[in-house]
Order: C-alpha cells, then structure tokens, then sequence
C-alpha cells in the first residue's frame, strides 16, 4: 500500500515538474529576447524595467537555475511581477480566485445532481427515459459551452431576466444568484458523460447476484436500487466527477470570459491579449498543478471508499 | 493504456460503407443538413446577398426580415452573408488541422509501436506532459507564446491532437502488425521502413480516418472557442466563433442575432458532424 502510494506521488512530481517546466521554458521559445517577452513587448520598455526583469527571472543564470528559483519562489506564493502593471501576480490571482472555486464549486454541484440523476433515472427505467436521457445529454455536449452561455444569456438573462447577465454579485445569494448560468453553461456539457458512466456503472452492478438475492428475499425495488446498485456502481462515478471537476479548471477560462466574470480564467485570457506573460504563466502553473493534483487525488480516493479496490490492489 | 493483449482482437462485425446499407434517419437528416453546409460554403459568394464586409450603418442591428433575412450585426454587416462566408474558414481550418495532426500523429504512433523502446518511452512520455495540461491551456500556452492568429491556432492544436491520434495509431498498429502478413513481407527480405509504408499503414487507413472523423467536431468546437477568446481568426474575418464574440456585446442591448445566428451554426454543424461522425466510424471499424 504504502509503496504504490509512494510511486504515485513520484509519479506526480514528476508530472509537475515537467509540465512547470515547460511553462517556463516557453519563454525561450519566445521570438526575440525573454527580457523583452516577459516585459511586455518593446512600447514603453525602459531600461529600469528591463533590469528588474532581468533580475526577477535570473535571466542572466543558467536556465536549469533560473528555472528552479522560479519554481521555488512560485513554491512560496511568489508568483512573480506584472510588468505590465506592476502589480504581484500572486494579489491578482488570490483576489480573482473565489470566484473562479465558486465557479466550478457550482458547477460541479450541479453535473453531480443533474448527471448522476438523470443516470440513475436512465439505468432504471430503461426504455424511453433511458433514450430520452442519452440523447438529450449528448446533444448537450455537442454544443460548445461559449454557445450555450450565450443561449441561456439570451433566454433567460435577456428576455426572461430571471438571472443577471454578467458580474459576479455580492454575499452568497447574491453569488449563486450571478453564477446560476454560468455554472449551468459549464456543466452541461459534463451531463453527457457523467450521466452515461453512472447508467453503465449502475447496470453493471445491478447484474451481480446479491441484487438478484436482495430482490429474491424481500427488499423493496427502492432499497435494493439505493442500498445494492448505487452503492456498488460509486466507484467509477466518483471517479469521473472528480476528473470533469479537474477539467472545468480550464473550462472557467471561456465562461469567465463569456459572463465577464473577473476570475482566474478571464485573467488569463486578458493577460495574454495584453501581452502580459507573466501573468499568463502563472495562472497556467496554476491550473495545470490544480489539474494534476485533483486528477491523482480522485485516485487515491478511491481505494478509501471502496474496499473491493484496496482488496484488489494490495494481491495484485 | 490498452495492453497488446486486449487490441490483438480482431475488429468488430466491420461493416462495408454502401448506399445500400439501412441507415437511420436522424444519420439521413444530419448527413444531408452537412451536404446542404457544405454547398453553401462553396458557392458562398454566388448566393450571399451582401458582401460580408459591406458596412451600412444605417441598418446597425436589424432584425429578421426586411433587407436582411437573418438581421444586422452591430456595424451593419448582414448576418446571412457573414455566415454564409464565414462557414468557409470554420469548415476548412478544422480539416487542415486534422490532416496535419494525422500526418504527425499516424507517423510517430506507428514508429512507437513498431520499434517499440525507447522511441515508444519518448512518446508515451511527451504525451503525458501534454495531458498534464486540461483542455485546451496546451494550446493556449503556445498562443501566450508565439500571439495570437488563425495560423498558430491552427499548428497548436494540431500539435495538440498529434498525442491522441499518435496513441490510437500505436494502439490499431500493434495487432496489426502481429498479424502473419508482415512476418511474411519479412521473410521475402523486406525493410521495416517499406513494410510499414506500402502495407501496414495504409491497412490502418480505414480505422484512422474513422477515428478521425468523430474528432472532427471537436476540432471544429475547439477552434471555436479560440476565435472566440481572441486568440484564432481576427477581424475582420467572418469565423463563427469570432462572430458570436463580436455579437455578444449587442445581447445585453437586447440585439440577440449577432450572436445567436453565427453560435446556432457551430452548435448545428458540430451536432451534425457528431451524428454523422459516429455512423462513419462504426461503418470504417475505427474502435472507441
């Protein structure tokens, strides 16, 4: 157990470490001087500002050096400078990230509720619902999520006014209120493989025999669906919440910037249409470390919720 | 990761692509909705009422009807011209992308399984940096770096569905080059270079270009979505995705078209593609 852990984690670092790597290396990849790349681009570029580039990125050091001071320094929450703004580009992304976990809190809350309801009402009434459920769900994720933010904009932000069309609001009310639909835009292009691995997973266990026992002894439909089926067909459900939620660090890059939302995602897009790498690669180091460690997170969750797994694994 | 064992299977019940063969009719529908998309994008300039760029602000925000059948956008621009001419570059960039990504991506995949080693390490190990990076932030990165443009998306991503294509490919040529045939070629005294060019690959054809043709609404949603975000085409191009970009600012103004008719579009033709797409790859035996 503890060896498979300990490679896991190996594992993990390594992932990050390479993948830091390339975000940061991208900078040499860059047409022309990394000084002047990472200042912003030659308009308004001082001399002062060029040094102090230079002198924050160790520019002037090997790049195996300078690559482990960024490291280290992001490590301790030093993110760097907006050279653009010169702002710390760890202030602009702390204060832009609750509404960026709000964000994906809410959406993930709801592709749960939504997806594994309408699996589990797939699963059980077979037929029409079941259709019903597979169709409507993978016509959902054929839409990009950009259109479908604007369709609920349109429909119910718009012309119904229900919801407001853009911001973040103020207060918890105020919150779920401003990201209903940027939440539902997210998540409903997540419907289609939630609910599809929750159908399968539920019938898959309600094909093994202790159901068919359970059914044979007495125990109301209601009981053995919740107690027999759904509670052995969790595992790969929870695994795949957790995977969708992981990506939909990267899906707030396009619904932030859809509903105008000042979060992490929307940072990054205007940070790279502003020419501001800085703060490019540090919403990407970011997102991608959050990624990696949610994505080996779900897994080693796994083991801890079901025994059959950790039984499995520990003879394997 | 499949194992060599699971892929050695032979391929399931391959159906042969003929007009003959029963299809549904939402394959029918799609199929024919992509034909009449496809048609239109060709003839574009012929049956477009407007140029696309012809600005007349007079006519800022028209609706339905009238003039222009599908309204205005903000400038004046006659929507049904702009889509209309903009269905060229949002069909054609997503193909050339695919067909570039497939080059790259069959190449190395079959390089990785039929030398195996340390080839199939590199590769396998590249892809999983690039799948360290969730949706499209790989290619975003690459626009933060080289700016943004039609070009560069069109590279980046197809950069970054080389992986994909690259991990299917090793995955299809694996069983196949365990079958008799390439012993046989082989022993003739053929050169693994010439095998793999004159027969293997072209064997894998079928179930590629099936596996190709599901990605292609993906591909199409994808560059999309970075026109949208700024980082594909640029004004004063007609590309969907910048076109609902554009229009957005006109919906809080209660001027739902601008940005309803060119996203109505990309969500039609990828649903489309995706009906089709799907039928296609079952016909070719591309496996899912």
């Amino acid at each position: 157990m503890f060896r498979r852990l300990f490679r896991r984690v190996a594992g993990l670092v390594a992932t990050l470490v390479a993948a830091s790597f390339v975000i940061f290396a991208a900078v040499y990849a860059a047409p022309g001087d990394p000084a002047v790349f990472l200042a912003g681009g030659r308009d308004k570029l001082t001399p002062e500002k060029l040094a102090a580039v230079r002198e924050q990125y160790h520019l002037d050091e090997p790049l195996v050096v300078q690559y482990g001071r960024w490291l280290w320094d992001c490590a301790h929450g030093d993110l760097g400078r907006s050279f653009k703004y010169t702002d710390q580009v760890a202030d602009l992304v702390t204060s832009r990230l609750p509404t960026t976990l709000a964000l994906v809190g809410y959406a993930t809350l709801l592709f749960v509720v939504l997806g594994v309801g309408a699996g589990i009402v797939a699963a059980v009434r077979r037929g029409w619902a079941d259709q019903a459920v597979v169709g409507g769900t993978t016509l959902a994720a054929s839409v990009p999520n950009f259109v479908a933010a604007i369709g609920l904009v349109s429909l119910f932000g718009v012309r119904l006014g229900w919801f407001p069309v853009t911001g973040a609001g103020n207060g918890f009310a105020g919150t779920v209120h401003h990201l209903t639909l940027p939440a539902l835009s997210m998540a409903l292009g997540a419907l289609a493989i939630i609910s599809r691995v929750t159908r399968q997973s539920m019938l898959d266990a309600a094909a093994s025999d202790h159901v068919e026992a359970a059914r044979a002894s007495g125990v109301p439909e209601r009981e053995v669906i919740r107690r027999h089926v759904l509670r052995n067909a969790l595992g790969p459900i929870i695994t795949m919440c957790g995977l969708v939620t992981a990506g939909m660090l990267a899906g707030t890059v396009v619904i932030e910037t859809a509903f105008g939302l000042s979060g992490v995602g929307s940072l990054l897009v205007n940070a790279i249409n502003t020419h501001d790498f800085p703060v490019a690669q540090a919403v990407l180091l970011l997102m991608v470390t959050g990624y990696i460690v949610v994505t080996n997170l779900v897994d080693l969750v796994h083991p801890l919720l079901d025994p059959r797994v950790r039984a499995e694994r520990s003879t394997a | 990761m499949t194992t060599p064992a699971a892929t050695a299977q032979p391929s399931p019940a391959v159906r042969p692509l003929t007009l003959r063969t029963k299809r549904p009719a939402g394959v029918l529908i799609a199929a024919g909705f992509l034909v009449l998309v496809v048609l239109a994008a060709a003839v574009a300039p012929l049956i477009a009422p407007y140029a696309p760029d012809t600005i007349d602000l007079s006519a800022s925000l028209a609706g339905t009807g009238g003039d222009h059948l599908l309204g205005t956008d903000a400038s004046g621009q006659d929507l049904l011209s702009r889509v209309l001419h903009g269905a060229r570059s949002s069909l054609v960039a997503p193909l050339l992308l695919l067909a570039l990504a497939a080059v790259l991506g069959v190449t190395l995949g079959t390089l990785a399984a039929w030398r195996g080693g340390w080839v199939d390490t590199l590769v396998s190990r590249v892809t999983d940096v690039m799948y360290a990076f969730p949706g499209l932030l790989f290619v975003v990165l690459i626009i933060a770096v080289f700016g943004a443009g039609m070009t560069t998306s069109v590279l980046a991503l197809a950069l970054a569905y080389t992986p994909t294509i690259a991990k299917y490919t090793r995955s299809v040529a694996l069983s196949e080059r365990a079958k008799p045939y390439v012993d046989a070629y082989r022993v003739l005294g053929m050169g693994g270079a010439r095998i793999c060019a004159r027969y293997l690959v072209p064997n894998l054809g079928r179930s590629v270009v099936g596996y190709l043709v599901v990605l292609f609404g993906e591909a199409l949603m994808s560059l999309a979505t970075l026109s949208y975000l700024g980082f594909g085409a640029q004004p004063p191009s007609s590309d969907w995705g910048l076109m609902v970009q554009e229009g957005q600012a006109a919906v809080v103004q209660g001027a739902l078209l601008p940005a309803l008719v060119p996203g109505t579009a990309i969500a039609a033709v990828v649903v489309a593609f995706n009906i089709v797409g799907v039928w296609v790859a079952d016909r070719l035996g591309a496996r899912r």
